[in-house]
Parts: structure tokens; C-alpha cells; sequence
């Protein structure tokens, strides 16, 4: 399927913190495509009187009350972390 | 050309909830980094957010406390975007659907002198929105170090119209909006805790222009008096650069509170593209009358209008108002000792005055008084009976305020009581003017002030028991 001309990959990309190769660029192209082309067919239906919703269930107020429960210990919560230093999650430097 | 400064604030509150906002983990500060996670917070896969129910009440009792309307049904959106302090990669938030709008804070300007209200004035809001507060990154000199603690507490956003004109209103609009949500439970609003943080969106037009000039925000604005000062300073580097000739760039600068400087913060040479969308996992929130009228119900009265009844009310000094009101515990406290038949003005210089200066020297907090204000009360009548004089209610508040014994009884045990037996009081009369010819004869000569040091003596002989009218009255006719 070919890709849709307002998709701006490079764009999406440097939003989403990625640095794509030119062949994943192509692939991801591709793949973003095929949604956006579901989407322009979800866009064909007529939603004349029907109104604008935030959930397809008409389902109100689901919460609970404000009890504390027990979390997750450090060890387990930086399990996935690829570094770690003092218990914090260490990344590349964000700022300059 | 004459300018004009125009400012707005975005001001961010952490609500006081035990749990977050959309996951039931502790919500705390201080705690050891990452101890307060769990899958929501983590975004671990397959992790479900669910509402804190007291977060929306916190929220909607702010937006009935601030005057603003609440939207009948809200809903949640996500913020898209890419960074270590979102382990999502997006916050939950509220975009095109908060849940309060409109509102105002009343303000008081600096009056003309310490002890005259000043002006006061609304700055209107535009809304206030419920949010997810994010990790908290240390930037280092090689890497960025993240905590995830703070992540998930339910935070509040309330946006202000571009509507203050001066550092001046910004301080007093924080005073004011950090009053009212202390009063009303909402947040402990620890600026130094990050409980309560500020932006300010600060331009300068030329007067009278209605559209408003290229924006700077300034962020790190971490106490109320940072955020004055770094308004005023941003005021003066805009109008120094328009005086220049220059022209204002939008950018975003970070004040440095300690040194009085600000510098701009790199800007992105991306504009911020969120790609809002409704989040799929949460349902939106529907309010009625009845859940309105439940937290109505639990609003305390706006310390301004506090403020004005007890001057109204009580003929109470500004000065004294304003050390009482902002104390919700005090002015409570002040409100306990005139219901019990306290004078009003006697009960209020008690405890704005001797009270917190007891409390402040012993280290304790109010709660912990053995001092209740039955107390003040029964001192303030001591007084006003002429049972004591004030110089003796002076002595037995401190021993009352560290006994936590009824005034009357310290009184009695003590032998306190003021002399009103005229025979006792005759003799100390008589020895203070066989003793000080010299004043009589001044006070025989016209000088009503030569009396005084005779009353002086007869106070001294007496250790402060002799009931001065008694003893005026009674030195005039023995000397007459």
C-alpha cells in the first residue's frame, strides 16, 4: 500500500526520540500507513447525530477510594532500569 | 514610550491524598528514590489506571472555593511526549475538558501603611485542570539520575488570564491562592517541597495597547518571593531591551533566586506538539448537584471575608486581623475564646501577641497548647472584673500557658487578687505620700503628673495587688 503524503516519518520520529536507518524508515513508513488508511475508512462513516464521545461505553465515575496500598520494592522497580546509581534509574544527560 | 507589564500564571498544586492520582501506591515526599512505585506508575505493561476519588473532590472543592464552574462531565487525554520523567511516554491530563473553569482569586495590594488594608482586587482564571505530577531528574555532569516517587501524585493546574500588572499582584495572588487552598485542605502548598510550583508568562506592551506583546516565560520560580523578584527582574531586562530599541524574543528563561539573574533555556527548535487524544483506558467523570452540594458543605469561609467580619464584627484592628486570619487554627482559636464571652479586642491581642510568643519560645504548635481558649476567656474577665490588673494577667497567662491551670484558680493560689480593702489600701496611700513631699507639692501646685510617681509607689508596695483607680482616687483625697 503506498504511504499517505502527509506523513512527515522524520518528524514522528524525532517527536518519539528515535533515529530510524533509511530501511526502517521505509518499513515504518509502510506499517504507519496501513493505520492511517484505516483510519480514512473509519472517516467515511456517517456519524451525522451522533454525539462526540471520550469512551465507547457510556460508563461514568469508575474510581476508587483514596487508601494506600503497598507498592513495589526498589529492587523490583529498577529491575528493568538498564543502569542504575543510588537506587535512580541513570539515562543520558537530558539537559544541556 | 510608557510600557506596561502584563502577566500570567500557571501554577501547579499537588493535591494531599495518600494514594496517587491514578494508582493506589503512597503519595509522599521525602521517602527513599523509588520506594513509592508500582506497574501504573512504571507503565509496566498491562497496567490499568484508576481514579482517586478524593483527587476529583480536592479539585472540585478548589474550583467551588475559587468561584469557578464545574464542567458537568469531564474527561482524560493523554500528553504525548518523550521524556525520562514519563515512564508512559505521555501524562494524563486534561486538554480540552477541564474540570473547573472560569473563577477568580481576590488579591490584597500593599496598603499605604503596615497597619492599613489595602486594595483588593479578582484576578480571574481562565480553569484549572487535574494532572499527573512527574519523576524528578537530577542532571549531573556525565548523565540524569530519575526517581520516580513523585510520579502519579494528583496534581492540579490553574491557569490565570493574563490579568496582574506587577511582581506585586503575582506575590499577593500566590499569598492569597495559597491561603485558600491550605484553609480548605486542598494541598499543604510547600513551595519548598515542590507542593506548590509557579510559571509566570510575563510581557510589556505600550500603554494602552490592547494586544498583548511577545511572551517570556519564566520557570524555577520556587518560592513567592522568587517569584516576585524574578517577575520584577524580568520587567526590567524587557523594558531595558524595548528602551534599547531592541525587540523581545519569545523564549523560555530560568531565574536563579539565589544570584537575581535569569538566562534563556535552549529552546527547542521544535515547537511542542503533544498530539492530545482522549485516553482510552479512563472514563470520563460525570458531576450532579447532590456531590456538589456534599463538598459545598465543607468549604470554610474565605479568609478575606474572615477577615472582614472580624472587623466588622469585633472592631478588631487590621493589624491583629491579619496575624489571626491567616492562621486558620488561631483565628478558630480567637473565635472559641469570644464565644465564651471573651472581649473580643482583649482576647485577640492574647493570643495574637502573648500566645504565639509563648508558643514560638517553647517550639510548640498551636494543637499542642495547654492553653485552651476557655483560658483566654477567663483572664480576659479576670481583668475586666478588676479582679486582677493586666500587669498581674501578664505573669499569670505565662504561668497558665505553662501549667495549663484555670487563670482563677493561679489567681487564688498565688494571692494575686487585686486590694480593693480600703483599709490596706489607705495605709499604702498614706506611706507613699508621707514619702514623696516633694511630688505632693508639685501635685498641690497644679502638676497633675506629680502624682504618678506616688501611684508608682504605692503599686511597688503593694506588688501590683492595689486596684489603680482605688489608689487614685484615694492618694486626691488624702492629699486634697
Amino acid at each position: 500500500m503506498s504511504t499517505q503524503p502527509d506523513l512527515n516519518l522524520d518528524y514522528v520520529a524525532n517527536l518519539a526520540r528515535l533515529a530510524l536507518t533509511e530501511e526502517e524508515k521505509r518499513e515504518f513508513a509502510r506499517q504507519l500507513g496501513d493505520i492511517l488508511h484505516y483510519v480514512e475508512k473509519l472517516r467515511q462513516v456517517d456519524v451525522t447525530g451522533v454525539e462526540p464521545m471520550a469512551h465507547a461505553s457510556p460508563v461514568f465515575n469508575v474510581w476508587a477510594a483514596d487508601v494506600a496500598g503497598p507498592g513495589l520494592s526498589v529492587e523490583a522497580a529498577l529491575r528493568n532500569a538498564p543502569a542504575r546509581r543510588d537506587d535512580t534509574i541513570v539515562v543520558p544527560k537530558v539537559v544541556e | 514610550m510608557k510600557f506596561e507589564a502584563v502577566i500570567g500564571l500557571e501554577v501547579h498544586v499537588q493535591l494531599a491524598t495518600a494514594s496517587k492520582m491514578f494508582t493506589r501506591v503512597a503519595a509522599g515526599y521525602g521517602e527513599p528514590a523509588n520506594t513509592l512505585t508500582d506497574p501504573v506508575v512504571l507503565a509496566l505493561p498491562g497496567a490499568l489506571p484508576v481514579l482517586n476519588k478524593a483527587a476529583l473532590d480536592q479539585i472540585i472543592k478548589a474550583g467551588l472555593i475559587l468561584g469557578c464552574s464545574i464542567a458537568p462531565v469531564c474527561k482524560w487525554d493523554r500528553k504525548n511526549y518523550f521524556y525520562p520523567d514519563s515512564p508512559k511516554n505521555y501524562q494524563l491530563s486534561q486538554y480540552d475538558q477541564p474540570i473547573c473553569l472560569g473563577g477568580a482569586v481576590e488579591i490584597e495590594l500593599p496598603g499605604p501603611a503596615r497597619n492599613v488594608m489595602g486594595e483588593h482586587k479578582k484576578i480571574p482564571l481562565t480553569r484549572i485542570h487535574l494532572e499527573e505530577d512527574v519523576g524528578k531528574l537530577t542532571h549531573g555532569a556525565q548523565d540524569t539520575l530519575v526517581d520516580y516517587n513523585r510520579a502519579g501524585t494528583p496534581l492540579m493546574e490553574i491557569v490565570s488570564e493574563p490579568a496582574l500588572a506587577s511582581a506585586d499582584e503575582a506575590y499577593a495572588f500566590l499569598t492569597s491562592l495559597r491561603l485558600a487552598l491550605v484553609h480548605g485542605g486542598i494541598s499543604d502548598c510547600d513551595m519548598e517541597k515542590g507542593q506548590m510550583r509557579c510559571d509566570a508568562n510575563i510581557s510589556i506592551r505600550p500603554v494602552g495597547a490592547t494586544r498583548l506583546g511577545t511572551k517570556v516565560e519564566l520557570k524555577n520560580l520556587n518560592s513567592i518571593s522568587f517569584v516576585r523578584d524574578g517577575i520584577a527582574h524580568e520587567i526590567r531586562r524587557q523594558l531595558a531591551v524595548a528602551a534599547a530599541g531592541g525587540t523581545i524574543t519569545q523564549e523560555t528563561r530560568d531565574y536563579d533566586g539565589q544570584t537575581g539573574t535569569s538566562q534563556s533555556l535552549r529552546s527547542k527548535e521544535m515547537a511542542h506538539d503533544y498530539r492530545y487524544f482522549p485516553d482510552p483506558d479512563l472514563m470520563p467523570v460525570r458531576v450532579d448537584e447532590a456531590w456538589l452540594a456534599a463538598l459545598r458543605a465543607t468549604i470554610p469561609e474565605h479568609h478575606f471575608d474572615r477577615q472582614r467580619r472580624f472587623m466588622a464584627d469585633y472592631q478588631l484592628p487590621y493589624t491583629i486581623t491579619s496575624v489571626l486570619v491567616p492562621d486558620r487554627g488561631l483565628a478558630d482559636y480567637f473565635e472559641a475564646a469570644a464565644r465564651l464571652g471573651a472581649a473580643p479586642q482583649a482576647a485577640a491581642n492574647w493570643i495574637a501577641n502573648d500566645l504565639r510568643r509563648e508558643l514560638a519560645a517553647a517550639k510548640l504548635p498551636l494543637a499542642a497548647s495547654k492553653l485552651h481558649p476557655a483560658h483566654i476567656a477567663g483572664l480576659v474577665s479576670l481583668v475586666e472584673s478588676g479582679v486582677i490588673s493586666s500587669s498581674i494577667a501578664k505573669e499569670v497567662f505565662v504561668a497558665m500557658f505553662q501549667s495549663g491551670e484555670p487563670p482563677a484558680a493561679i489567681v487564688d493560689r498565688l494571692g494575686l487578687r487585686q486590694s480593693t480593702d480600703t483599709g490596706e489600701l489607705e495605709k499604702w496611700v498614706s506611706a507613699a505620700i508621707a514619702a514623696n513631699p516633694k511630688a505632693v507639692a508639685e501635685f498641690k501646685a497644679g502638676n497633675e503628673k506629680a502624682l504618678n510617681p506616688i501611684k508608682g509607689a504605692v503599686m511597688k508596695a503593694s506588688a501590683g495587688k492595689a486596684n489603680p483607680q482605688r489608689v487614685d482616687e484615694l492618694a486626691r483625697k488624702l492629699i486634697g
